[in-house]
């Protein structure tokens, strides 16, 4: 028999979690659906980075918008996520980057845009004193930080089902089809109905979306991630380099996470990644010059997400250019973490009002003509 | 807690444990050593800060974490004695930069 | 013997230098395959053969002939053409047979035609209150110190639990002149009526006999309580007494020491970690890797051989171990198969050697209260997680042992759920009615055992990573 249900979502990441989430509180009954467990692939596993500093341009607004709700975050999900607010610094090992970081910041300024503020050799060792001394310099967001994405993404799903969520995990999607002006989906033995189907699936939303007939360039990638065991607090921002792939943080409870792009071989189909130890080695030396600290620490655990990457590095977001009550929300190409919050309230607000006063226009699916793919 | 039987006819090989000479074995490993001295030999958990003797002497459980020779959070159970060896005994999270 | 590797590819890489792999190695290496054997320990013979080219203790009886057995695996070993490295800890495999080992604090990575994990088994958890404080040990734990260091208990020890081992540590504890104060068994009576149909093969099975005549011979000499109920240990940072509840009466004894064992189960995180699938043994109640006759897993190229196999005993082992090696013989070099014994003739060796096991295995099933710990009984010692802990996670929402780790830190320290693995799958499949199949393991990660972040830097760079720099 079929369920009638106000709209299906697709993917059970964090941008379905939260976009179901946040239709509740808009008044609608969806349903979520996860072929494994709501933060299996790369919402769960991610860095964590809740990070404004160095996004594209198309996003930020989307980010900033999604910051003033992580500031907030316990009083939309009761959890607070383990978000720490101790901003992101972007670091240059040469006065060659911290040029390109002038430009940059000069750049936003021209556009309105504030968050990102350029620092000097001086205020870069003030807020990382474990640099190496060598670095000129950077960009730091002040009000950026880290969450734990595996608790982040199970509290969005949580309080989306306290809310009416239909949530389904452990069984894929299937037959998705479109009749009677309504979205139809199968889920094991059980079908759906909405008139509104969000496509959230993540790695698996680029063949979704082909299905619909909305091919995108996009591929499967695996970034690879690192943590070490408990060392005493030495650390407060996110450091992330201009020139080199690496990001790091370390945890209150005094892990540290060693990420920044390497990226694993993906093996979707089995939910599985092979590790590439040789660019994890690239990612201990590149620690092992900057914070010479660390060279002691131990890796106590690597591992890869599985997640999908647009050939433009910005995500697809906004309703269908050919499907009537459709709407795409993937491809966040490796930065998608700290946008889900924002994305899932401007995602509802798509759907029930129809448009957004938060700009978002530069991230439609109708980007991709045939002639770009 | 445990001795040496008497049979025990191997050389002795001395090691210091947080700068005391411990009187060790040859083929001991560290956390045997460790265990047959007189020493209190407890570590504490990063976690906590709880006592905690090697558990499993076997390389699966990390009870026995110690640093040698200046490298923190080395298996006691899987590293054997050599002469002169410097152990210290952890407490809390592992120092490190030092 | 701590060198690196002398190639960067082989036919076959043992993993492990137990009775499984100095087997598995011997006759790999006979049969003329390039072989490389990688063990963790000083010197080869796993746990059951631990120190057995070095023990100190010279009186053979002590140790058992069984024990001896060893000495003859690892002559022929070492006779042979195989490449062996002790104190080399594999901390990654992979699908594509791409092991990372490290060696004297460097690692190298190495190649493999065919991998034989060997990586055997460890003691169940005994999450009981109090294992966690000084004093409190695994029977193995004292068995491998007697082995290698000849170091018996000498204050006041008790031993608690069950299984073959326990005896056989016992008997060999007092053979060497240690103490033992009391002996708690904790065998359920009603598996003695569970395990009697399969009594006859137990009969017929050589660890009949020398089971029965060692229980006797430390019956004569150290109080025993049977049917044990309850168990706590306790003490102000240091253990101090053991308490226990047997016929329903409490008693409580000063101890210095106190060894626990509950029998064994496979070690099997490099195997899980590598991908190989792994179903729930009810019977012997804990995680198995799902192979064919031959030993072979779900990943080709990968078979496994010995208790990691699923528990089977030594004698099984060593029989696994030669036919693991004969079928990579056979997929490599069939040819030089014709030199070893056949197929056939090695399946029936193993048939005799796990003769009498689902008697050992139903009579020495532990009792749930001993598996499933309740209240503020540390479930993951690592992470300092109570029962209490993952109960509440499951409360609110906590499904699995992988969504778990969202609420609590369980299996994400450094023994990576060796020690809290199987009580967190049972602990969460009671709490939500489901099976431990249908709850799941932990999703276990390389390195699966920790490396300093200076020894993965210093690890030989990759072309493409010399490009980069050439271009830079």
């Amino acid at each position: 028999m079929t369920k009638n249900v106000d709209a299906i979502v697709v993917g059970g990441g964090i941008h379905g979690c939260s976009t179901a989430l946040h239709l509740c509180l808009a008044g609608l009954k969806p349903v979520l659906i996860e072929k494994d467990y709501a933060g299996r692939h790369a919402s769960g596993v991610n860095a964590g980075g809740v990070r404004q500093l160095a996004r594209h341009i198309p996003e930020i607004p989307l980010s900033i918008r999604s910051m003033g709700i992580w500031e907030k975050i316990s009083e939309l999900v009761d959890d607070d996520c383990s978000f720490e607010s101790y901003g992101q610094v972007l670091v240059a090992e040469n006065e060659e980057e911290l040029a390109v970081c002038r430009a940059r910041v000069a750049e936003l300024n021209a556009l309105g845009f504030t968050h990102e503020e350029l620092i000097d050799g001086a205020e870069l060792q003030r807020l990382v004193p474990a640099v190496s001394e060598t670095c000129p310099g950077g960009v730091v967001s002040r009000r950026d930080g880290a969450a734990n994405p595996a608790q982040t993404t199970t509290a969005f799903r949580r309080k989306a089902e306290q809310l009416g969520a239909t949530v389904r995990e452990g069984v894929a999607a299937s037959n998705i089809r479109y009749s009677d002006g309504l979205w139809h989906v199968d889920v094991g033995i059980e079908t759906f109905a909405a008139p509104v189907l969000v496509n959230a699936a993540g790695a698996w939303a680029g063949k979704i979306a082909a299905a619909l007939g909305e091919p995108v360039p996009v591929e499967t990638v695996a970034p690879m991630l690192m943590i070490t065991s408990r060392v005493p607090h030495f650390i407060d921002p996110v450091v992330i380099l201009r020139g080199r792939k690496l990001s790091f943080k370390q945890f209150k409870n005094g892990t540290v996470l060693i990420g920044g792009g390497h990226l694993a071989t993906p093996y979707q189909d089995r939910n599985e990644t092979v590790l590439d130890w040789k660019s994890l080695a690239i990612s201990a030396r590149t620690v092992f010059e900057l914070f010479p600290v660390m060279r002691d620490a131990t890796i106590m655990r690597a591992w890869a997400g599985i997640e999908a990457k647009m050939k433009d590095d910005i995500p697809v977001f906004g309703p269908s250019s050919r499907h009537k009550g459709l709407y795409h929300q993937f491809g966040f190409s490796l930065h998608g973490f700290q946008l889900g919050p924002g994305a899932g309230a401007v995602m509802a607000e798509l759907i029930v009002n129809g448009g957004t006063q938060t700009r978002v226009s530069d991230l439609g699916i109708d980007r991709f003509h045939p002639s770009t793919l | 807690m445990f001795r040496r039987s008497e049979q025990d006819k191997r050389p002795q090989v001395q090691i210091f444990v947080d700068g005391a000479a411990v009187a060790a074995r040859q083929g001991d490993t560290v956390s045997a050593a460790l265990l047959a001295s007189s020493y209190d030999v407890r570590r504490s958990t990063a976690v906590s800060g709880a006592p905690r003797l090697p558990y499993c002497m076997m390389g699966v459980c990390f009870d026995c974490l110690v640093t040698i020779d200046g490298v923190g959070n080395r298996q006691g159970c899987l590293v054997p004695v050599t002469e002169g060896m410097q152990v210290e005994i952890q407490k809390g999270k592992r120092e490190i930069g030092k | 013997m701590t060198m690196a590797p002398k190639r960067e590819a082989y036919d076959v890489v043992v993993i492990g230098a137990g009775p499984a792999g100095l087997a598995a190695a011997a006759t790999s290496a006979e049969a003329g395959l390039s072989t490389l054997l990688l063990d963790e320990n000083i010197g080869p013979g796993g746990q059951v053969f631990r120190a057995v080219a070095s023990t100190p203790v010279t009186d053979r009886n002590q140790l058992g002939a069984d024990y001896w057995v060893g000495a003859d695996l690892v002559q022929t070993l070492r006779a042979s053409n195989a490449e062996i490295i002790q104190r080399a800890t594999v901390w990654s495999l992979d699908r594509n047979l791409d092991i990372a080992v490290s060696v004297g604090g460097a690692s190298a990575f190495v190649k493999a035609k065919r991998v034989i994990l060997a990586t055997g088994a460890l003691e169940r958890p005994f999450p009981i209150p109090g294992w966690t404080l000084p004093g409190v040990m695994t029977a193995g734990a004292a068995q491998t110190m007697l082995k290698s260091s000849a170091l018996v208990p000498d204050g006041r020890t008790v031993i608690a639990g069950q299984g073959p081992l326990l005896w056989l540590l016992a008997a060999q504890i007092l053979r060497l002149g240690g103490r033992i104060d009391r002996i708690l068994d904790t065998t359920e009576r009603g598996n003695y009526f569970a395990a009697l149909p399969h009594a006859f093969a137990f009969l017929t099975s050589p660890y009949f006999a020398k089971g029965l005549s060692m229980m006797r011979e430390v019956k004569a000499k150290v109080q025993v309580v049977s049917g044990v109920t309850e168990l706590a240990a306790s003490g102000d940072g240091q253990l101090a007494s053991v308490s226990y509840v047997a016929g329903g009466k409490r008693e409580t004894i000063s101890a210095d020491l106190l060894l626990l064992h509950q029998g064994v189960v496979p070690n099997v995180n490099l195997a899980m970690s590598a991908g190989i699938e792994h179903r729930w043994d009810d019977l012997q109640l804990c995680w198995s890797p799902v192979l064919d006759a031959s030993g072979n897993s779900s990943i080709a190229g990968i078979a496994i051989a010995g208790d990691g196999a699923g528990i089977g005993g030594a004698n099984a082992a060593v029989v696994r171990g030669r036919i693991a090696a004969r079928a990579a013989v056979e997929a490599l070099a069939p040819a030089a198969g014709a030199k070893l014994p056949s197929m056939a003739a090695l399946r029936a060796d193993l048939s005799k050697a796990e003769r009498g096991r689902v008697f050992l295995d139903t009579l020495f099933r532990p009792s749930p209260q001993f598996r499933i710990p309740s209240g503020d009984t540390i479930v993951c010692r690592c992470e300092e997680v109570t029962a209490k802990d993952v109960l509440d996670a499951v409360a609110i929402g906590a499904t699995g042992p992988n969504q778990l780790k969202a609420y609590r830190r369980t299996g994400m320290g450094p023994c990576q759920g060796r020690l809290c693995g199987l009580t967190v799958t049972e602990l969460m499949a009671q709490a939500r009615g489901k099976t431990p199949q249908e709850i799941g393991y932990y999703r276990l990660r390389a390195p699966v055992k920790p490396i300093t972040l200076a020894e993965l830097a210093a690890v030989p760079k990759s072309e493409d990573d010399i490009k980069a720099v050439v271009r830079g």
